[in-house]
């Protein structure tokens, strides 16, 4: 492999990019409930927080490599080039929605962008991921499958027993443990050993002797440091790897449940409706890697002040789109709810 | 031309044949290819047949996302039982995909494995599942009954598109029959007549087919001519099979080694009712285990089965309209 380079302008400006689209798109989903109440059925789950983690993460990857993250899906596809108006359209139900209306915001799948699909089940989805590495290591392509979970699906046995096969059969993959202090509703520190312990969750690779790195996910360029080593590894046959990547959820974990007719909306926070605690949740919105990227590009001269607002206005502009497309998109034919079921 | 062949080695064969035709099959489970003298291992690499450890919701979990993906893997469950172990995976994930989607991706899948093994498993190794999957959309159930049906059923599964839950029975796996010559599939959700027979269908799968043929036997000697239908696949369910048979004989016995409410005699049964109502001279009668555990000693479980003398009463019940013992 070559020699660490550092990223160009370019690819600076692009990081950016796209975690002020990620974070415009979350932010519009999440007024969606206030501006078209019942427009988003069920439960949709915003990555606000996770734009650097998720940014810093898949700027490593080479043009064919898969990313499977969990329900908490909006980020990525937006990073991979799918289309945001048929993102917006599938979280509004709608006909032009990228599953047609048949997945939703958990669901999101798009295999034409190496997103083939997602679990709404916790920790469900590392298993696939692990999957999609043996069909790498099979048929030999060269690629690597990010696979990206919570803290949450940390201590689901598919967790365990995916890694662990993982390693065995030394299958190209990088598994980056989103760790956002919450699982739902519960503090991290309430349910993980490792946590409890004051140990990082990353130690947790130790139970499968493959390298275990807990790096700051609000820092995006550690992030693409860390998970880009992880990505060569996997790449040259050496096996998995888990990356911990600490950041702070700036959301509440989901809408409001809700029974019709009661409108939904997204709730504050856990750190305040459930733990009482302020000072936490300032705290991790003090550490917002959106803001804190933009300063480091504007200090360190990679952009204006001016460069970076056109960039936003750009997201606005693009997401704000999507949200019309979707609104004026149809809803899908009740009878349309038969296909699909076998293939 | 046909050879003799066992049950179990005309599955084997059918995962060997479709490992050779297509290299997007891959096979692996728990204690297989440990070494190097392993068969199939030897035929077709490491990277094809691997040794999975005691993990089924990986094993499955992974199988799905390797079907997402390009591949068209055969997890080696050996019971059906270690399927329960990986509920999700098998309910409500493999089956979502496509679906969730909105048709984009497909899961190729065959989950593997032997069931209802009655002698002497005990509680936790001798159980029906099929009931559990057969209602899930988007799964396919397979219950094969003969060495014949066992390979062409086990080629169509591999071949399929959708994820197969594939559950041979453990008490035919030594049974000898003839299996025609070649590669051939045998479509899924197509029943097949074991014998025909004019005054009363039983509908049977997998071991209870082989008792239930046994059965018409005796009643056969007694003059009772018995037609004998096989869904084979119990999703799809080929139920206008069945409503054909019913229609000609005009009565119904069931026979299912699950319990009365786990077993699909219950589903078929209520197909049947509604939509052949018109043609049924008796009552339907079922056929199954009693509602218990399968316990370990012997005589308690031949008790709680069905058995070739609670079939023939069975038949003879709704032939009399009067109450027989077995």
């Amino acid at each position: 492999m070559a020699k660490k380079e550092e990223p160009t302008k370019d690819r600076l400006t692009w990081m950016y990019t796209q975690m002020v689209r990620i974070r415009e798109f979350e932010e519009s989903v999440k007024r969606t409930f206030i501006a078209h109440p019942g427009v988003i059925r069920g439960h949709a789950h915003l990555g606000d927080g996770a734009e650097a983690s998720i940014v810093g993460a898949l700027a490593t990857r080479q043009e064919n490599d898969l990313v499977m993250p969990s329900y908490r899906c909006h980020g990525y596809p937006i990073v991979l080039g799918t289309s945001t108006r048929s993102m917006m359209a599938e979280v509004f139900g709608r006909k032009d929605g990228l599953c047609k209306g048949f997945g939703g915001s958990m669901h999101l799948a798009d295999p034409a962008h190496h997103f083939p699909g997602t679990s709404g089940i916790i920790g469900a989805g590392i298993a696939h991921a692990t999957g999609a590495a043996l069909t790498a290591q099979v048929k030999n392509t060269g690629q690597v499958v990010y696979c990206f979970f919570g803290d949450g699906s940390a201590k689901q046995g598919a967790f365990f027993e995916s890694l662990n096969m993982a390693a065995v059969w030394k299958l190209p993959i990088v598994y980056v443990l989103e760790n956002n202090q919450y699982q739902a509703y519960t503090h991290v520190s309430l349910e993980d050993a490792n946590a409890i312990a004051g140990d990082p969750l990353s130690k947790k690779a130790e139970a499968f002797s493959i390298p275990g790195v807990t790096v700051d996910g609000t820092d995006v360029l550690q992030v693409s440091e860390v998970v880009g080593k992880a990505a060569e590894r996997a790449r040259a046959g050496q096996g998995p790897s888990l990356v911990e990547s600490k950041f702070y959820r700036l959301s509440a974990h989901g809408n409001v449940i809700t029974v019709p007719p009661l409108p939904t909306q997204f709730p504050e926070h856990e750190a305040v409706a459930v733990y009482g605690n302020k000072a936490e949740f300032e705290e991790g919105k003090a550490k917002d890697p959106v803001p804190k990227f933009r300063s480091h590009l504007i200090r360190n001269e990679v952009f204006a002040e001016a460069d970076a607002e056109r960039i936003e206005d750009a997201a606005r502009a693009e997401i704000g789109d999507a949200v019309q497309f979707a609104l004026a998109s149809p809803l899908p034919l009740p009878e349309e709810a038969i296909n699909y079921v076998y293939a | 031309m046909a050879r003799e062949m066992m049950y179990a080695d005309a599955i084997a064969a059918a995962i060997s044949e479709e490992m050779q035709l297509d290299p997007q099959v891959i096979f692996y489970g728990q204690n297989m290819g440990m070494t190097e003298r392993d068969p199939m291992l030897k035929k077709f690499g490491k990277n094809r047949v691997r040794l999975a450890p005691i993990s089924e919701t990986a094993e499955i979990g992974i199988a799905i996302g390797a079907a997402l993906t390009g591949l068209r893997p055969i997890v080696e469950l050996w019971m059906s039982e270690f399927m329960l172990v990986a509920m999700d995976q098998v309910v409500n994930e493999a089956p979502r995909f496509r679906y969730m989607s909105g048709g984009q991706v497909k899961v190729p899948v065959v989950l593997k494995a032997g069931f209802g093994f009655a002698a002497g498993w005990a509680g936790q190794h001798s159980n029906c599942t099929y009931h559990m999957m057969m209602g899930i959309p988007g799964l396919r159930v397979v219950v094969p009954s003969t060495p014949a049906d066992a390979k062409g059923l086990m080629t169509a599964s591999i071949r399929d598109d959708n994820p197969v839950v594939y559950l041979h029975h453990y008490m035919l796996t030594l049974d000898k029959g003839e299996v025609p010559e070649g590669n051939y599939s045998i479509p899924l959700g197509v029943a097949d007549i074991k014998r025909a027979g004019s005054d009363v269908t039983i509908v049977a799968t997998a071991w209870m087919v082989k008792k239930s043929l046994t059965a018409t036997e005796r009643l056969a000697a007694e003059g009772i001519s018995a037609e004998v239908v096989d869904p084979r696949t119990l999703a799809p369910l080929d139920v206008e099979t069945i409503l054909k048979s019913v229609r000609k004989t005009g009565r119904l016995v069931l026979v299912d080694q699950g319990t009365r409410h786990g077993s699909a005699a219950a589903i078929i049964a209520a197909e049947v009712v509604e939509r052949g109502f018109e043609s049924l001279k008796a009552p339907v009668r079922m056929v199954t285990a009693l509602d218990t555990s399968v316990p370990y000693s012997e005589p308690m479980e031949n008790y709680i089965l069905p058995n070739e003398d609670k079939i023939v009463a069975a038949v003879k019940s709704v032939l009399t309209g009067q109450e027989v013992a077995a």
